[in-house]
């Protein structure tokens, strides 16, 4: 053949459509200018709300007359997806915005370098700092991940390895378990172990409950890490000799690390800003304490909650700075996560 | 591909012989073309395919006149699915493809810029090569779920039900049990339902991938009486790995291939001359199973 | 040739040993394993145990009362005391009703529109977005809620109220719209959107892709594709993933306690800023608790606890049978 033929893509919209998309769009947009304009409607919502019924309603006619009602329908819920993507979007940008505007003007050297033990969170931005609450907050972390991570692994090598006669009622309470609400886990913690036997808050009493929180994060997401790993690779170590200890030891765990990795990273994620259990056990220190045995403890979520209840100016801007800290660490947590994930899926 | 070849070839040789084929296709001489009042068929003129980069599909121009059953044959990979997808717009939504050419349905292109796809596809109905019946569906309602989708009204319901229930050879079968799910149905009445769904709209071509692939023998045979019944209301178009299939139901044949490259039509003749005497070396192969 | 004297053999039986290491093993992942059951177990018998007192001087009122009041004496006696739920799980069921009722359709359209309308590129951006809006803390959506989101709520009330009034649900006698449960409900809604999407986007791509290539094969449009095949596949799995956001919502705290007003009188009107909410109180009444009173937050714990496993375990369930009938 000597002439050569170039794909096309005749399904696309034609630049006619493309035309029309963009006229019924640019009338929409005015008639909602005007609508608010002229009627006692305010705001943005009013603008949204208008543009988006006249969009729909414009959309849906056309179609109508050009391919009958079914497509009108069509036409329509095309809209109605349209807006629930964009409603579920709009707050995330929103709460990225305020968090970036609002926290940037409290965030300084001086933030990450002092406590607040000479501080209150009513005095001048110059005085004071979260030192306390992110060293507080990574041990918290720290203990917290020294138990839940065995009990996490463990209970996801049971899950895929064992499969014994318990496999379905486990799985299912650890799925129950990631329901516990964080209060409730606080208060377990406080009738278990604070009242009876230490009597003092302390960081451990808060890791403590994270643990609680963090276990079935980390068990549900290994368990899918590791039933991703091929039976042929259990299979050839028992075939060669090996013991089930050390299929798993050698074999198993070692090809499902990353994925393990993710699976703790993504636990860290959902603890690193809980507020409710650290409120009822940590008692809130506001200096930097070492010792997570003994002692109040500080911690990011803690320094919000406070700065944000005393209500000053100044204190809801360091709570907003504190937040920017927690929001950052919580997002660089999700995307290293993510980056290992992916990956591991791209091998 | 080759591997492919080579399964072709076997079964092929397990199953076919030379002779027995061509006098099947004797026996059941191509219908004339175009006497009857159906359209003037549908006809594609130098369509190519791609999947992204791939370029699967290469120049198919070919005419099929109203009334006639066409048999599309060759290796698997040689794109004759891909084919009668471009035919009735299904071929797009494989994210990355594209085509060139034009497929004309009474000489309107199906392309067009403006055309209501959802039309052409009603005019041009499909059957699948397994039986998808929609399992949320009773039998009388997936028999007449492509009005519900295009939201067609018609008057007599039932009659149209019972009509195309006729026609795909299931009514004294179904019957009795109308309110059934379609999943209790045996597979090869499955796919007669599934036939007896795209006859509800009233399509002029009849796109069949591979009917009979998931079949028993018993219900091929069903089927492919269906398919001669039907041919005298309609165009059929029908991909077959099977060319004792072929012989028996198709009036023309086309042998597609692929060397590697793009798939590409070899021939295409009436259906006892494919099998008697072939223009093509590649063909002959093929059809008395010496292929490779 | 006679087929009855072949005798056909009992199976034999195949045991092995474990070698000891493999015991050890064995032992050690399983008791792992049952950490769940055990932690599970404890919550439930120390929050019973420390509120058995409070339980068992309110009987069925500290379910269906709602006064929640303590007397003590000089020296610190508990002198007369009335411990009562009622407003507060009246509150907590109000709140995450209202997130769910909007949370869900938000969420089934943002799930169709993931999986059937947006570009790869997009849906990719988008899927990403979503997962990293879970992992927000629940104090960021609080404070948010209460400093930007709660004045544009409060107008969209007054907009119910005054155009919609004639609803039940929207009507009210005292125009004071602060801190109301329609405020808690929509924080509650977007914070369970993701939950509720990424569990309905799960189950609408398993979809059968045959049944999908039939309804357009037969000439339908989209939305008649997803009416016909995806909605009838998935309905019964969202639903399990709206009750997962129910549980998540009722057992919210931060939260809810930053956007709503807490009253201890049972409010059915959603509009109203007078709301309740059982973690909210323990929150509320916590830092001043006397001996006593923190026994009766224990048992509220206890109440809540319960709620939210009931709550989560149904939900579990209808998505694990729909997940494995739709595979």
């Amino acid at each position: 053949m000597t002439t050569t033929v170039a794909p096309t893509m005749p399904w696309k919209a034609s630049p006619r459509e493309r035309a029309t998309d963009t006229a019924i769009f640019l009338v929409a947009l005015l008639s909602s200018y005007t609508t608010v304009a002229i009627t006692p409607m305010k705001g943005k919502l009013a603008y949204f709300a208008v543009f988006f019924i006249a969009y729909a309603l414009l959309t849906a006619i056309f179609k109508a007359q050009q391919r009958g009602s079914a497509a009108a329908k069509d036409a329509l819920v095309n809209s109605l997806v349209a807006i629930g993507a964009i409603v579920t979007v709009i707050p995330v940008i929103s709460i990225l915005a305020t968090v970036l505007k609002n926290g940037l003007p409290g965030i300084s050297f001086g933030l990450f370098t002092h406590d607040m033990a000479l501080a209150t969170p009513t005095d001048p931005l110059s005085n004071g700092g979260i030192l306390h609450a992110i060293t507080g907050t990574l041990l918290l972390v720290a203990v917290a991940l020294v138990l839940s991570v065995p009990i996490g692994i463990l209970t996801a090598l049971y899950l895929t390895e064992i499969k014994g006669r318990f496999t379905g009622p486990i799985r299912f309470l650890v799925q129950a378990m990631s329901g516990v609400p964080s209060i409730v886990a606080g208060l377990f913690i406080l009738s278990a172990v604070l009242y009876p036997i230490t009597k003092a808050y302390s960081g451990l009493m808060g890791s403590l409950a994270l643990t609680i929180l963090m276990i079935p994060t980390i068990a549900r997401t290994s368990e899918e890490v590791l039933n991703l790993i091929p039976n042929d690779l259990r299979e050839a170590g028992t075939a060669l000799g090996g013991t089930q200890w050390r299929t798993v030891a050698m074999i198993v765990l070692p090809a499902a690390k990353s994925g393990l990795v993710t699976a703790i990273i993504l636990g860290v994620a959902r603890i690193a800003g809980e507020t409710a259990p650290i409120l009822l056990l940590t008692g809130g220190g506001d200096k930097v304490n070492p010792n997570a045995f003994n002692g109040p403890m500080g911690s990011l979520p803690y320094y919000i909650w406070k700065s944000f209840n005393a209500g000053s100016p100044e204190a809801i801007t360091r709570a907003w700075a504190g937040l920017l800290v927690l929001v950052g660490l919580v997002l660089i947590l999700f995307t290293s996560a993510r980056f290992l994930g992916s990956r591991k899926a791209a091998k | 591909m080759t591997t492919s070849h080579e399964n072709e070839k076997e079964k092929m040789q397990t199953s076919v012989k030379p002779n027995s084929l061509a006098s099947v296709a004797q026996a059941n001489p191509a219908k004339v073309p175009g006497t009857r009042a159906m359209g003037t068929g549908l006809e594609t003129r130098g369509v190519h395919a791609w999947f992204g980069k791939h370029h699967a599909l290469s120049d198919i121009s070919l005419d099929f006149a109203a009334g006639t059953v066409t048999a599309l044959i060759g290796p698997s990979g040689c794109g004759k699915s891909t084919f009668i997808r471009t035919i009735n717009r299904m071929h797009e939504f494989i994210p990355g493809a594209a085509m060139a050419g034009e497929v004309l349905l009474d000489g309107k292109d199906v392309y067009a810029p403006g055309t209501d796809v959802t039309k052409i596809r009603l005019q041009i109905g499909m059957v699948f090569q397994k039986p998808n019946p929609f399992p949320s569906m009773t039998i009388g309602e997936n028999v007449l779920s492509g009005l519900k989708l295009a939201q067609i009204k018609v008057d007599n319901k039932d009659d149209l039900l019972e009509e195309c229930l006729e026609r795909a050879g299931l009514w004294s079968e179904v019957k009795d049990r109308l309110g059934a799910h379609g999943g209790s149905l045996s597979g090869g009445q499955q796919q007669r339902l599934c036939i007896a769904r795209a006859l509800a709209v009233r399509p002029q071509v009849l796109l069949m991938d591979e009917p009979c692939s998931a079949l028993d023998p018993g219900s091929t045979l069903r089927i492919e009486e269906t398919i001669r019944h039907l041919s005298d209301t309609m165009t059929i178009i029908i991909v077959t790995h099977n060319m004792q299939q072929a012989a028996r139901v198709s009036d023309y044949t086309a042998f597609f291939l692929s060397d590697g490259g793009p798939g590409q039509m070899i021939e295409v003749a009436p259906t006892s001359e494919i099998f008697s005497r072939p223009q093509d070396q590649r063909t002959e192969n093929y059809v008395t199973g010496r292929f490779g | 040739m006679t087929l009855q004297e072949v005798t056909i053999p009992a199976p034999r039986e195949i045991t092995t040993e474990p070698r000891r290491s493999d015991k050890v093993f064995r032992a050690v992942v399983t008791s792992g394993g049952v950490s769940s059951l055990v932690i599970l177990g404890l919550i439930a018998l120390f929050l019973g145990y420390r509120g058995f007192e409070v339980l068992r001087q309110e009987g069925m009122g500290f379910i269906t009362h709602s006064d929640w009041s303590i007397t003590t004496d000089d020296a610190g006696n508990v002198v007369e005391s009335h411990f009562g739920l009622a407003a507060m799980l009246v509150g907590t069921i109000l709140c995450s009703l209202i997130a769910v009722v909007i949370a869900l359709p938000v969420s089934v359209f943002c799930a169709l529109f993931l999986n059937f309308y947006a570009p790869t590129w997009l849906k990719k951006i988008m899927v990403t977005i979503i997962d990293m809006m879970a992992a927000f803390p629940s104090i960021l959506f609080g404070i948010w809620g209460f400093l930007v989101l709660m004045p544009s709520v409060e107008y969209w009330a007054k907009l119910l109220h005054r155009y919609l009034g004639f609803i039940p649900a929207f009507d009210m006698q005292v125009p004071v719209y602060t801190r109301s449960p329609f405020v808690a409900g929509v924080v509650l809604a977007i914070m369970i959107i993701p939950i509720i999407t990424s569990v309905s986007r799960e189950i609408f791509s398993q979809a059968p892709l045959d049944r999908i290539q039939a309804a357009y094969a037969l000439g339908a449009t989209r939305w008649a594709m997803i009416k016909a095949v995806v909605i009838p596949h998935g309905r019964s799995g969202v639903i399990g993933g709206a009750m997962l956001g129910l549980g998540r919502a009722m057992g919210e705290t931060v939260a809810v306690f930053t956007v709503l007003n807490i009253v201890f009188q049972i409010n059915w009107q959603m509009l109203l800023g007078a709301g309740g909410n059982v973690a909210s109180l323990i929150i509320l009444k916590f830092g001043d608790a006397s001996p006593y009173e923190i026994k009766a937050l224990m048992a509220a714990g206890l109440v809540l606890f319960l709620l939210t496993l009931i709550v989560n375990g149904l939900a579990n369930l209808i998505v694990k049978t729909t997940g494995k009938s739709g595979r």
